[in-house]
């Protein structure tokens, strides 16, 4: 079988080398990647406002003009000619190049910032110099290995975007969502947060806060420095932490009963918002075997787990040794968690018990996981839960969870794993919104009727690695947790089978599928 | 527990044999000389053009064969000794059954032109059409296809997207002709000449030209217009492929006749599918018809025969889909080329002339009868109920809304439509 794939690819070759627009965009964008390179290579550029500022519209021109390129003469449809013949996207040689650079990039940026020209006791040097003058323009401070990092992202959001818009400029809900993220990339998660700081004092001191950025997903939003800074903030500061909780407790459900987690994954969030645009051409890398759905459900659902005991131990630690200072003892703080986690996982078996079948064992084993590490954190002295330290905890969590998954493996791996790998197999907030969107939503994905030919095409371009035409071909809605909503399904769909809604539906037809094609009429079943 | 032979494993096989396996414990082998496993056909093109790999065109990952007891026989069938019940392969091996479903598809249509059989010159069914089209597309500038179809416009696409030329003959005075009235027939041309495809109408083929390789290099038309080419795509429809059966005791007339149990005239013997070819059709269609859906529903009717259950094939309304390059097209009911003498058409067309909608009903009792529609998605339950309840044609209007599957914040025309064909609906109806 490979070796006919072998054939049909190799023989005739990939359609189209790059039209003489995309060479010249090429160049253009690699010569403004060429200026941040030599930068990281300490070439002192003088005048470096100007410098960054040509190098970055390099870059974004290039990719602009790019797609103009490959768009721009086209007519509206779907774009997905070649895909599996370039090595870029079919996890060929420039694939495994691009991902090999992408991972290094993010290693050097967690772990080793100095090389790219941090110093923390002097003038800094390097890459991170360069964008010193447009850091002290937002924020009025030097530049950092994260300013960098967020403003390549943004730019990288913006200008793919762009590109994402044109190859999708038929299609209005694509367009909508693609500026959408690059609006809450821009403004919530760049700008705002820099400017912010500004407001800062000596007496005033609001943590730099991503407002979109909610918890779990933003573990360290409960953490001790952060949770004064914004006590000691005013209203403002006590509003911010108020908001905080509210998002995750209020707002989330609210907004994911209405619309699923779309709303968030694949409108709002910076993790979504750069696998939509910048990782837009590896979609279709994603596994959509069974065995990675299990994996999936395994591994992200371990880290909601982690990241609910974690941040429990973190957060009861310094209200345990500084309860003169909150106004929660770590006492009602403990029995609170164990209240709401337990509201929760009642009503969840109490309402769609039926539903849940096997997977009850499953949610019922991480539940009790969580309550005994709760008692263990009550019943142990101090910072500790059972053997571990919370800090340990915390740094684990860190370097494991927040550097290495969703960095390094979540992002550098786009051209091997897919674009959402971070967001299928180790986000925690989509895990809990995932839970809610399949047992508490609106939202589904319908199909129409009999019209699915199985062609594979929604499976394929998939980036979760759900298996959609499973469903399709059954005539069966797709309720699936991990599903983002990102659309993409539908626009391929040929023949105009699915459709994201968020509209009533009568309970039953949410799960079940007729097992006889529709529009057969000659078999009455009674099932 | 009986022993189920099938011979094909494309859709109408396929779908039998998990409907076997629903119902029953039969022991079931699925024969094809094809590919091993399962693929669905009509996504070949994406494969060729580069959106999909054999691996994603499988509705099925390979272990779900396994898993579902249904086994595999890779080989070729090449007589049916139907009164002993089994089956002789190519190479002399022998498989015994107790039920035979005979479901081996089609191959391209051939109407006996000069040069059909040269290299370079082919039509495209199955994935070994598809290997050949990608070997025959090295060093091709230009391609002809012959026969204004549903597979002509895919081929042309799937040229088109390795920078292939395209010329395209078409005998009929407009695109489609025998299936398209006249607006949505002009609609879809306009569409595949805005692709700079060389798109001739009353067009033949006349001869297709060697070179000295025994290798198409040109085709002369009935204009005695000579055109050079690389390839020449035969795509003047599909015929049964039946060929292995002849001579055997299984009745023939292009297809396998069947009766409306799809039965043929051996007893335990069936047939289902593009193959099948019925004596008289159940719903007084056509009696063969080529189409995934209807193979799929025969699949589902005829497991249930086999299970104890004899059941008739009886499709409910006709529904069917397609896509020519960037325009989806989807048909609910019967729409005739030529409205038949009681029928009255609304019609609106979108101003951008690559969407429109065109709705039927009978003019004697207003009762809502069929629908074409191009770049806009219907939902089919809604298009089957009123169509099935005869639902008046003024209702259907209220109602269009109803109907909508647009993918959210599309650009809503229902409202204009609605307006303009209220306004063109006779008071009397």
């Amino acid at each position: 079988m490979t070796k006919i794939d072998k054939d049909i690819a190799l023989v005739t070759g990939p359609p189209k080398d790059i039209n003489n627009v995309q060479k010249i965009a090429t160049l253009i964008g690699m010569s403004g990647l060429l200026i941040l390179v030599l930068a990281a290579f300490n070439v002192n550029f003088p005048h470096k406002g100007i410098w960054l500022a040509i190098a970055l519209a390099s870059i974004a021109g290039g990719i602009i003009l790019y797609s103009k390129g490959a768009y721009g003469n086209k007519q509206e449809g779907i774009k997905n000619d070649g895909v599996w013949f370039k090595s870029i996207s079919n996890r060929g040689f420039w694939g495994w190049i691009a991902g090999i650079a992408m991972t290094g990039f993010y290693i050097v940026l967690y772990f080793f910032p100095a090389l790219l020209g941090l110093n923390a006791d002097g003038e800094n040097t390097g890459i991170i110099s360069l964008f010193d003058p447009l850091s002290r323009m937002l924020s009025g401070n030097a530049a950092s290995q994260w300013f960098v990092y967020g403003t390549m992202y943004t730019v990288a959001i913006i200008a793919f975007g762009i590109k994402f818009m044109w190859k999708y400029r038929h299609n209005k809900y694509e367009r909508l969502r693609t500026f959408s993220v690059m609006f809450f990339q821009t403004g919530f998660a760049f700008i705002i947060p820099e400017l912010m700081t500004r407001l800062n004092s000596d007496k005033f001191s609001l943590p730099y806060y991503d407002l979109k950025n909610v918890w779990p997903l933003n573990y360290s939003n409960f953490e001790q420095y952060r949770v004064d800074d914004m006590i000691s903030a005013g209203n403002v500061g006590l509003g911010l932490l108020i908001f905080g909780v509210a998002s995750v407790l209020i707002i989330t459900p609210i907004m994911t009963y209405k619309y699923g987690k779309r709303w968030y994954c694949s409108w709002v969030c910076g993790c979504g918002g750069l696998a939509e645009t910048a990782g837009d051409p590896f979609r279709q890398l994603s596994d959509k075997s069974t065995w990675a759905w299990k994996m999936e459900r395994w591994m992200v659902h371990s880290v909601v787990v982690f990241v609910v005991i974690m941040t429990t131990a973190v957060v009861s630690t310094y209200l345990g040794y500084d309860d003169q200072k909150y106004w929660l003892t770590r006492e009602t703080f403990l029995i609170g968690v164990i209240a709401i986690l337990t509201i929760l996982i009642g009503l969840l078996f109490f309402f769609r018990r039926d539903e849940l079948k096997k997977d009850a064992k499953i949610g019922a084993i991480g539940y009790f996981v969580i309550i005994v590490a709760m008692i263990g954190i009550h019943y142990s002295a101090g910072s500790r839960i059972f053997i571990f330290e919370a800090e340990t905890l915390r740094s684990t969590y860190g370097f494991l969870i927040g550097s290495v998954f969703s960095g390094v493996i979540g992002t550098g791996f786009y051209p091997i794993l897919g674009n959402r790998s971070w967001c299928r197999f180790g986000c925690p907030m989509a895990a809990i919104m995932g839970m809610q969107q399949r047992f508490f939503s609106k939202f589904r994905i319908t199909t129409n009727g009999g019209q699915c030919i199985s062609c594979g095409n929604c499976s394929t371009y998939c980036e979760m690695g759900i298996d959609v035409k499973a469903y399709a071909q059954k005539g069966q809605n797709i309720v699936r947790s991990s599903c983002v909503g990102c659309g993409v399904c539908s626009a391929v769909c040929p023949r105009g089978v699915l459709k994201l809604e968020n509209g009533e539906d009568s309970g039953d037809s949410r799960y079940d599928s007729d097992p006889i094609t529709f529009g057969n009429d000659g078999i009455k079943l009674n099932m | 527990m009986k022993h189920i032979a099938i011979i094909g494993n494309g859709i109408s096989g396929v779908t039998a044999a998990r409907h076997i396996r629903k119902l029953s414990d039969h022991k079931i082998t699925l024969i094809s000389a094809e590919t091993e496993h399962f693929f669905s056909r009509t996504a070949l093109m994406y494969v060729y053009m580069g959106h999909m790999k054999q691996e994603h065109v499988k509705p099925y990952e390979d272990h779900f064969w396994s898993k579902n007891r249904i086994d595999l026989k890779f080989g070729y069938v090449s007589k049916v000794d139907a009164n002993n019940k089994k089956l002789v392969f190519d190479n002399q091996e022998e498989l015994e059954f107790d039920d035979l479903i005979i479901a081996c598809g089609s191959k391209p249509n051939k109407f006996g032109w000069k040069g059909q059989d040269l290299d370079g010159v082919q039509g495209l069914y199955s994935w070994q059409d598809l290997e050949l089209m990608g070997k025959n597309s090295v060093n091709c500038e230009r391609a002809v296809i012959v026969g204004g179809g549903l597979i002509g416009v895919e081929m042309a696409e799937m040229f088109l997207s390795r920078g292939i030329k395209v010329t395209f003959l078409v005998r009929e005075k407009r695109f489609w002709g025998s299936v398209l009235p006249k607006e949505e027939s002009e609609l879809v041309s306009r569409h595949i000449i805005s692709h700079h495809v060389d798109l001739r109408f009353e067009t033949e083929l006349e001869e297709i030209i060697p070179d000295e390789n025994g290798r198409a290099k040109a085709i002369r038309t009935n204009d005695g217009e000579e055109i050079i080419c690389q390839f020449v795509g035969l795509t003047a429809g599909v015929g049964p492929n039946v060929d292995f059966l002849n001579g055997g005791s299984v009745d023939l007339n292009r297809g396998v006749l069947v009766n409306e149990f799809l039965e043929t005239n051996i007893p335990n013997v069936y047939s289902i599918g593009d193959c099948a070819e019925f004596h008289q059709h159940p719903t007084g269609r056509r009696n063969m018809e080529q189409v995934w859906y209807t193979g799929k529903m025969m699949g589902e009717t005829v497991a249930q025969t086999i299970c104890g259950t004899k059941t008739a094939y009886k499709p409910g309304i006709w529904f069917n889909s397609a896509k020519f390059f960037d325009i989806e097209y989807q048909t609910y009911g019967w729409v005739w080329a030529q409205p038949k003498e009681n029928e009255a058409v609304l019609y609106w067309e979108h101003n951008d002339g690559k969407k429109c909608l065109k709705l039927i009903y009978d003019n004697n009792n207003g009762s809502f009868l069929a629908v074409n529609v191009f770049g806009i998605r219907l939902r089919h339950k809604v298009l089957d109920y009123w169509i099935k309840n005869e639902t008046k044609i003024e209702e259907v209007l209220q109602n269009l809304e109803d109907a909508n599957f647009e993918p959210q914040f599309y650009e809503n025309s229902f409202p204009e439509i609605k307006k303009m064909f209220l306004l063109q609906l006779p008071k009397t109806v």
